[in-house]
């Protein structure tokens, strides 16, 4: 009874939290669309979903992002298995590097790809620019990371005796492939699969700007309808339509992803790392990562270069800008359009990005330490499953949802937070939630409770339990986690847009900001600070996968 | 520092309240709000014959001006000014009409023509009658301020237009376009790059002087240029970093600003010019909102847009002209971007009633 009421408030933490700043704003918003002019009509919501052009959205928006989610899952195991399975130099830092697209900002990338694609540009004999193929391209290059993380971090600890023995029973490599190693990775490969589907769906600068305007998913019509685009009134009747299709579906596909992520035996024989070096048979694997790695440099490559090449000539103008002031008025680069230098920018994002990961983290490791304890009862499983599932929603809901929802649910007392500074962090922590709860669960899931019993019964207490049986496992998925939230606060662009204050803007905010003003040497510094942006990302990501604690990995 | 020390106290509060639901995020001090604690000591006392408190403006994310300009303004008036920024300018228009009522603070200023007609109808802004510099009359909203109370004072204005890179065409031999109807003309196939109308202002800027020049028949003119080849984009900036010949792309006409050859000027010389009979005038508003707190505050921060100051300031911070006709411009600007002397216009209320029909025919035709 003691146990149950102890996981029931390690439980309230997160869900209060989730509560106001997730489902309150959410519902806020659908609320004013059902409630029109104050009184219960669901005529026009109800009419929205029955337009043809709603039903063409969602399928747009179903097909690119599952194709794309494919395309990610596809290109993405190869490397997670060279990268995490192998052992060549450098190995760390093409890891953290990895990471660059996810915190990169949409529209800086999006020009970049489009740079290559154009027509005329190094890859422009495709003839893909504006074509669905990008978008799905674009989607996949910013989502391969997550699936080459969260599965390489369960495949890296993966015992490697069952296939050996399988091997010497004479067993194919296929066959070991397909009989022991697929089951082991499969939780992982399923959430990661579920988290890539949702970005994707919610992917919106992406669509806009690699797709031009013509083609709209249910993210960017959402946006269009809410803030009035269309007819100069925010259309929240429509908007709250397309929220319930987004909020329905991603409902569906988790309870299919949670299904096919059960395994009957989560419990996984954990041993230390030991990645092999390479041989001759993993040659294809890592010939199709060196074509991803490749993929994936090239629109960043092409960003490094027009930083440093203004017109034509080599120059680092553009990064002597970012330490200036952009407050001074005149003709400087920069000069009156930022409130704050471009470096001072980078300062608050690395720590809005800190505050953003302790909390993401806090919240993660309370999630997954519930959903994963013994529960014998069929209604508390059910019970956990839900709670689960809950923590994932935030990566199906559009942020401009989100955002229009905090303006008008959390403007009263006692919430009185539109213009609190912890809104931004907050915010952030929540996109990046799912991602470090699908990261721990099954890592803590394949601890066998047996472990924990037997470290009860030998006399250690509840603390001792934890510290012995459960950190000494969850200290690398944790550091890899936090490495995810970091670079997800690094570049959350669409909710902190909306909630950021302007004396503390964060460098991506700063970056649109320059990249729309009418004046090219803006531009320059805007793709030089893009290029500061991934630099930093990748020194902190491997810094903070640099930290080892002594005696892990020694069970 | 005094903005600070107002809001200190406000997040004060604020850290208190959450710290009753989010006891953990608080206790663990985190950065952010332990800089907001920090930031202390109340020194806002003015004298009683000033105004005094804190005034919110409310603008689109464009809005920037230095920050000796907001210390002169308090200084003077005694009011404190916090800046609350809310998306582009269809983002802060619909927020301003979804918050009705409970505005998001006391003064607003940048919805523009395009977007005013459907918030003038609204209760979203209360009357204020500021006096306006030499030249801003004819610029005040049509239909605004008819029955004596004006709600929108003009502070800006910025005029969209198709742009050619004239490099280009020098050495490809080719005639440059000149007109709105020569962007239809074979002999410019493939060359037009645009920003989408539903996807950025200026975009929506042309789509309106399309309307303003040929009235019914923009349908069939956008018909024909589309079928000649133009290009849609989703932002400005893509059509103009990405397609235009001037930044590597492969189009030479692209649409801009009437700014644009400013920026491209070599050896003393622009490469690039704007169209004049192509051009849409933006203008931005400024307004009081109804239901500020601090109205008496809000009139001051509606004044001071109008004031010299801002006004010869609006240029090099945010890349637009005066309404006040004496402002001094830029060298660059003097020299390289020439203003329209006339542009097409729409009223506004016009706008206000067709946009939805206008914009929902445009993205039939781009989207074929």
């Amino acid at each position: 009874m003691r146990r149950r009421l102890a996981l029931l408030a390690l439980a309230a933490v997160p869900t209060v939290v989730l509560a106001v700043f997730f489902v309150l704003p959410v519902a806020g918003m659908v609320q004013r669309g059902f409630f029109p002019d104050g009184t219960f009509d669901p005529g026009a919501v109800i009419e929205v979903l029955g337009w043809p052009r709603t039903g063409r959205v969602v399928w747009f928006t179903v097909w690119t992002a599952g194709t794309a989610t494919l395309v990610a899952l596809v290109a993405g195991l190869p490397a997670a298995y060279v990268l995490y399975r192998l052992r060549f130099p450098g190995r760390g830092l093409v890891r953290a590097a990895l990471l660059v697209p996810f915190v990169l900002p949409t529209v800086v990338v999006g020009i970049a790809i489009r740079q290559l694609l154009r027509p005329g540009g190094p890859f422009g004999f495709l003839g893909l620019d504006g074509t669905p193929v990008a978008i799905v391209a674009g989607l996949a290059f910013f989502n391969i990371a997550v699936v080459i993380r969260t599965v390489g971090t369960a495949w890296e600890a993966l015992d490697r005796r069952p296939a050996e023995a399988a091997a010497a029973l004479g067993a194919s490599p296929w066959r070991v492939w397909w009989t022991v190693t697929v089951p082991a990775l499969r939780p992982a490969v399923v959430s990661a699969a579920s988290v890539v589907f949702l970005f994707c769906a919610t992917g919106f600068g992406v669509v806009l700007t690699l797709g031009g305007v013509r083609y709209s998913s249910v993210e960017t019509e959402i946006y269009l309808l809410t803030t009035g685009a269309i007819t100069g009134v925010p259309e929240l009747s429509a908007a709250a339509a397309l929220s319930l299709v987004q909020l329905v579906s991603v409902v569906v596909l988790l309870a299919v992803a949670a299904r096919l992520r059960r395994v009957p035996d989560p419990t996984v024989r954990r041993v230390p790392a030991t990645p092999a070096r390479p041989r001759r048979r993993d040659l294809p694997a890592i010939a199709a990562t060196v074509v991803v790695l490749t993929a994936v440099a090239a629109p960043i490559l092409a960003l490094v270069l027009s930083s440093l090449r203004p017109d034509g000539t080599w120059s680092l103008a553009a990064y002597r800008a970012l330490g200036g002031s952009g407050t001074d008025a005149g003709n400087a680069i920069g000069g009156g359009v930022l409130r704050v230098p471009v470096t001072e920018a980078l300062e608050n994002s690395l720590r809005i990005g800190l505050d953003a990961t302790w909390m993401s983290l806090t919240l993660g490791l309370l999630v997954a330490f519930v959903v994963t304890r013994q529960v014998r009862s069929p209604g508390g499983r059910r019970l956990r499953a839900l709670f689960d599932g809950l923590f994932m929603l935030p990566l199906g809901v559009s942020a401009v949802t989100l955002g229009f929802g905090f303006l008008i649910t959390l403007d009263e007392p006692p919430l009185d937070l539109r213009s609190s500074p912890v809104l931004v962090p907050i915010a952030q922590a929540l996109v990046a939630l799912p991602l470090v709860i699908r990261v721990l669960v099954p890592v803590l899931a394949g601890i066998d409770d047996r472990q924990r019993q037997a470290a009860a019964s030998l006399g250690a207490g509840p603390w001792r339990v934890l510290r012995t049986v459960d950190l000494s496992v969850l200290w690398r998925p944790v550091l890899a986690a936090a490495g995810f939230a970091f670079a997800v606060s690094l570049g959350e662009f669409g909710a902190t847009a909306f909630l950021v204050r302007p004396e503390t803007p964060t460098l991506p905010v700063v970056i649109f900001r320059l990249i729309g003003t009418p004046d090219p040497a803006n531009f320059q510094v805007a793709m030089a600070a893009s290029v500061v942006l991934a630099t930093v990302t990748t020194i902190v990501i491997l810094a903070v996968e640099r930290l080892r604690v002594p005696g892990v990995g020694a069970l | 520092m005094a903005s600070r020390s107002i809001r200190s106290t406000r997040a004060r509060r604020r850290s208190a309240l959450l710290g009753s639901t989010l006891l953990l995020l608080t206790a663990t001090g985190c950065s952010l709000l332990g800089e907001e604690d920090s930031s202390g000591g109340d020194d806002a006392t003015s004298p009683a014959a000033r105004g005094s408190g804190e005034v919110v403006l409310v603008t689109h994310d464009s809005f920037s001006l230095p920050k000796k300009l907001v210390r002169d303004f308090e200084r003077e008036s005694g009011y404190t000014l916090v800046h609350s920024p809310a998306g582009d300018g269809g983002e802060l228009t619909s927020k301003l009409q979804i918050t009705e009522g409970d505005p998001l603070g006391d003064v607003a200023f940048g919805v523009d023509n395009t977007f005013a007609g459907s918030v003038l109808d609204a209760d979203v802004f209360a009357p204020y009658d500021a006096e306006l510099p030499a030249g801003a009359d004819e610029l005040v909203l049509p239909g605004d301020g008819e029955d004596g109370e004006r709600q929108l004072t003009p502070v800006d204005t910025g005029n969209v237009c198709v742009n050619v890179d004239t490099a280009w065409f020098d050495q490809e031999g080719i005639e440059p376009p000149s007109s709105l109807d020569d962007l239809t003309d074979p002999a410019y196939q493939d060359l037009f790059v645009t920003s989408g109308a539903t996807t950025s202002t200026p975009g929506m800027a042309f789509l309106l002087a399309t309307i303003g020049s040929y009235g019914e028949e923009w349908a069939d003119y956008w018909q024909d240029l589309v079928a000649n080849g133009a290009k849609v984009v989703k932002g400005w900036e893509d059509a103009y970093y990405v397609d235009f010949t001037h930044a590597g792309g492969d189009r030479p006409i692209v649409l801009s600003y009437d700014t644009s050859p400013a920026f491209t000027v070599e050896d003393g010389e622009t490469t690039t010019a704007a169209l004049l009979d192509t051009c849409f005038r933006q203008v931005e508003y400024a307004g009081v909102l109804e239901g500020a707190q601090n109205p008496d505050g809000a009139r001051a921060v509606v004044d001071w847009l109008l004031s010299p100051e801002v006004q010869a300031e609006l240029p090099t911070s945010m890349y637009v002209f005066p309404v006040d006709q004496e402002a001094e411009l830029p060298k660059d600007w003097a020299a390289f971007a020439e203003q329209p002397e006339s542009t097409v216009e729409v009223a506004p209320e016009e706008i206000a009633e067709h946009r939805r029909e206008w914009l929902t025919t445009w993205s039939e035709i781009t989207s074929r």
